[in-house]
């Protein structure tokens, strides 16, 4: 039998995971040169463009060691976004060891640092990899000296590598057979299988991607969810190979997938154990958490007649993205819709592009919300994500919103910066440490509200790529929330209200009035835009009419050039929605979103 | 299909003594292509002998076609234009230069047949003319309008620009009255338009001037519209003005409303049939490619139904003659539309035409997109 060895390669964003993994299968001769493709595990184009793993692909590598023996090398990929930890974590929990990956030139970085204390949670061996040996700036003595200093791994066992040029590859996969240990492989136990993925194929279903940890699973075996107690009878099992290779059999300590008739992928929960319904486990694998939306915001269709079709592909896209949740919703500005939970902002971003792009939907966003709770004079409590279904302010008593404990690791020089965006955040009760010399982690309590937009590209910006982020929401706190409503020649645009904390909502006030100001076009009279608390105005800007627009000149060379330009501004009219008689492009619902960049 | 016998047949000239610091029209400042050039238009007009049969315009435009000395502009009147045949009552149009016009080669056109002219006055400020980097004076260019008149020519139209910096409505005005009392049987106003790649466009982005406001802008135009037709010209397109109906330019109307026209030269424009066609734009390209026996052709497009409409409804909106409203989809989304621009005075229907107010030429651009759904 050959033996296994699981895995994942962890690493800071830039410091080469795909490019040393699309060397692995390389190496083991599953695609030729030829067929070659780069980065063969991001196979998505946004996933390319952002350049991280949102789906996380799983692959099996033959493998023969230089002993001579056969091994079957399971690399189990993991997103690299805080939003998608909860996925990271179970993908780890699948693998006995992880590939610790550092740039030779940039050295340890944040992000290393926290996805290697991912990887000691899960108790994983942990081979440090040195990656880009080839660059000209590489400093490979200074990279040992940190790994030994801030990682706290012992810096001879560190593999020297260059991925891009293909050197040091056979010592990485060596060090992966003699390093990572083996897993335990009972197969007479009870099964228990650990989903760590799931994605959905228009032939087959819902193909589950798991661990198994102990007992054997085949077709024609019943098999038991453990968290909902759903049954299924297995009709295939196997590998992942480039494709989908199938097997006799899955037995203890074999990564593979399941399909079982599944019909989609919510159907399935990321972390949940697989067992056999004719004699189960006693428990399920420890870990599992039913992950539930934090950020609401709600789609809608940029020309009402396309709603079904939105619909449609809604439910496409859902099939497989178990963790978006969705239902009807309407708006006065923008009609029907639907209301949608994710993960977080990058999530939310993920759908609308993919929707966009593979659905070639043209959709408008509403301004993200969280889930406030308000504590009502008659003693009951309403749970609200989305502003239209404010309670009235005389009924209310008392207003919650939903506070995380936000961690933050970075070099100490950003400390000052890091702590007053927390502090501009309403965070509070701030704590500190130092995981090693130069490095400081501030742990402060933040409304989950002043995270969603554009916490993380900012903490990005102001540390330079440094400072990492991570949270869990911890509890709700009485909060002094109001709804601010955005006027547009004196009508609501529903689809822009806010529900924000008083102390916010000036500035956001001003700032929206300003982007749409931007975003609107002149039109025939002039257009006041307002932010408004109840019947008090406290924003607002204006756009002139339009008085003059006509080029002087238009002869044989002018006259396509400036029918092209129409064409254009056509189909920017098409993507505009009325409110009254005022045309709102869909960028300025988009623009509003965008926060400040001072 | 349409009918060849009103087709315009226009010579793009591509050659020019200096640049003018607005001008982005293609055009090169050495001499040394002259001769080639002439050789090439004269066999591109061969390419189309057989299929256009019939002109009523000719234009030669540029670049400076003025600066063409009498040899070459034999050349190309005997050798290229006499491929085509034109109307008797052709309107024949030569750009010139007030610097060019002297009684010798004034007579000289007229002996080729040429009936028009158009001259590129710009302003009659001797230091707005300096700015615009013009070679000549306002003497001068009054000079060559009593030289034009002399010769005979009845039908004279001039260039002028305003809207320059620091020009209030008393210079312009200034200008205007001028040349009126020269009875141009037609005028060209041109509010300065400033392109990114003109000298003068980069002085604006350096800041070394600031552009009129745009409320000064739409008084120089209203200003501008109301004294000419005050003096009896016809407004009958965002920038050009007529004494008479006959005055038009029948040429630059055939832009306007899918007239077909042939345009021979570096980066000149044709259309028929519902194709448009282009030119290269490099005289040494344009030349190279005829000496190898191609078409110069650099691109072309064929117009689909919803585009020849398209392009109807805009060119109409800059023209008095407006377009036909059984052009546009009978809808209450396009009625309330339409009903609101008529109320807001940018508009009028005549005669089943959608026409253009004088205010509504000052937002044509934006018109099209008002009425179209």
């Amino acid at each position: 039998m050959r033996q296994i060895r699981n895995f994942s390669i962890i690493a800071h964003i830039d410091h080469g995971k795909s490019t040393l993994a699309d060397r692995l299968i390389q190496s083991a001769g599953l695609v030729s040169e030829r067929e070659f493709r780069d980065q063969i595990l991001d196979n998505m184009d946004i996933e390319r463009e952002r350049g991280i793993t949102i789906k996380s692909q799983t692959i099996s590598i033959p493998y023969k060691s230089r002993s001579g023996e056969e091994f079957e090398l399971n690399l189990i990929d993991t997103p690299g976004h805080v939003d998608f930890s909860y996925e990271v974590s179970r993908a780890l929990a699948s693998c006995e060891g992880v590939l610790l990956l550092v740039d030779a030139s940039q050295g340890v970085q944040a992000q290393t640092l926290a996805n290697l204390y991912a990887a000691m949670e899960q108790d994983l061996t942990i081979i440090p990899v040195i990656n880009k040996i080839d660059l000209p700036s590489a400093d490979i003595e200074t990279v040992k000296e940190q790994i030994e200093t801030e990682l706290g791994l012992e810096s001879e066992t560190a593999v020297l590598c260059s991925a891009k040029e293909g050197t040091g590859i056979d010592d990485v996969l060596e060090s992966i057979v003699e390093r990572v240990p083996p897993p335990a492989r009972d197969r007479e136990k009870p099964l228990t299988a650990l989903i760590f993925d799931a994605h959905y194929d228009s032939f087959r279903g819902t193909i589950v991607s798991c661990r198994v940890f102990d007992g054997v699973v085949k077709q024609g075996d019943v098999i038991r969810f453990m968290s909902n107690g759903a049954s299924y009878r297995v009709e295939e099992v196997g590998v992942f190979r480039l494709n989908r290779e199938p097997k006799a059999e899955l037995s203890a300590g074999e990564v593979g997938y399941i399909i079982s008739g599944v019909k989609t992928v919510s159907d399935t929960r990321v972390g949940d154990t697989i067992t056999l319904d004719t004699m189960p486990a006693p428990s399920p694998l420890p870990g599992f958490k039913e992950v539930k939306p934090v950020v609401f915001s709600s789609l809608y269709p940029v020309s009402s007649d396309e709603y079904l079709s939105l619909a449609e592909s809604l439910e496409k896209y859902k099939l497989n993205d178990a963790a978006l949740t969705y239902q009807k919703d309407s708006s006065v500005a923008l009609g029907q819709g639907f209301r949608c939970g994710f993960l977080g902002l990058l999530h939310l971003e993920i759908v609308q592009e993919r929707l966009e792009r593979e659905y070639d939907q043209s959709i408008v966003m509403t301004v993200p919300s969280v889930e406030y709770r308000f504590l009502l004079k008659d003693d009951t409590t309403v749970t609200v994500d989305n502003p239209q279904y404010f309670p009235d302010p005389l009924d209310i008593k008392s207003t919650f919103e939903p506070f995380i404990k936000a961690g933050i690791i970075m070099p100490e020089r950003y400390m000052g910066a890091v702590m007053k965006l927390c502090l501009d955040r309403r965070g509070g009760n701030p704590r500190f440490n130092y995981p090693s010399p130069g490095r400081v982690e501030v742990i402060f309590d933040m409304p989950l509200a002043e995270v969603i937009f554009d916490f993380y590209d900012k903490l990005k910006t102001i540390t330079q790529g440094y400072g990492s982020f991570d949270y869990e929401i911890i509890d709700y706190r009485e909060s002094d929330l109001v709804k601010l409503d955005i006027l547009v020649n004196g009508e609501k645009v529903d689809a822009l209200s806010l529900i924000v904390h008083k102390a916010r909502a000036r500035d956001w006030a001003v700032q929206v009035c300003e982007r749409l100001k931007e975003e609107i076009p002149r039109h025939q009279f002039k257009i006041a835009i307002q932010g408004a608390i109840g019947g008090k105005i406290i924003a607002r800007s204006t756009i002139s009419a339009f008085r003059k627009d006509v080029t002087a000149k238009c002869y044989g060379g002018d006259i396509s050039r400036k029918r092209k330009l129409l064409e254009k501004q056509k189909k920017g009219k098409k993507r505009m929605k009325m409110v009254g008689s005022v045309a709102i492009p869909q960028s300025a619902f988009v623009a509003v979103l965008k926060t400040d960049n001072e | 299909m349409s009918r060849d016998d009103n087709a315009g047949l226009y010579v793009h000239v591509p050659f020019c003594r200096t640049k003018c610091l607005y001008c982005d029209f293609y055009s090169v400042t050495s001499p040394v292509l002259l001769r080639p050039w002439l050789q090439a238009v004269r066999k591109e007009a061969l390419f189309y002998r057989d299929k256009w049969a019939l002109f009523d315009s000719l234009y030669l435009g540029g670049g400076t076609p003025s600066l063409l000395d009498e040899s070459a502009l034999h050349h190309l009147m005997d050798h290229v234009l006499r491929v085509f045949r034109f109307s008797s009552d052709a309107e024949m149009t030569m750009e010139m230069n007030p610097d060019d016009v002297t009684p010798h080669r004034m007579q000289m056109l007229r002996d080729f047949g040429f009936n028009r002219i158009s001259l590129g006055v710009q302003s009659l400020q001797d230091e707005e003319l300096a700015w615009l980097g013009r070679r000549h004076t306002a003497e001068q260019a009054e000079n060559a309008i009593r030289m034009i008149r002399c010769t005979g020519f009845k039908n004279l139209g001039v260039d002028l620009i305003y809207g320059l910096p620091g020009q209030d409505r008393a210079t312009w005005l200034r200008t205007l009255q001028r040349i009126l009392l020269h009875k141009p049987e037609h005028l060209s106003c041109y509010m300065l338009t400033l392109e990114d790649r003109t000298p003068l466009g980069r002085m604006r982005a350096e800041g070394k001037f600031i552009q009129v406001g745009e409320s000064d802008q739409i008084r120089l135009f209203l200003l501008t519209s109301r004294f000419l037709e005050e003096h009896g010209y016809i407004h009958y397109e965002v920038s050009n003005f007529a004494r008479d109906a006959v005055s038009a330019s029948r040429h630059n109307q055939k832009y306007w409303n899918h007239t077909p026209y042939l345009g021979l030269g570096p980066a000149a424009h044709s259309f028929r049939d519902g194709v448009r066609w282009w030119n290269v734009s490099s005289v040494e390209d344009y030349c190279m490619r005829i000496i190898r026996g191609e078409k110069p052709v650099e691109g072309s497009e064929i117009l689909n139904g919803e585009q020849l409409q398209l392009e109807a409804v805009y060119l109409g909106l800059r023209t008095k003659r407006g377009f036909n409203i059984a052009l546009l989809e009978k809808n209450t989304q396009t009625g309330t539309a339409l009903n609101r621009l008529i109320r807001s005075g940018y508009l009028e229907v005549r005669d089943n035409r959608v026409i253009p107010t004088r205010r509504g030429y000052l937002v044509a651009d934006r018109l099209p997109m008002e009425i179209l759904s």
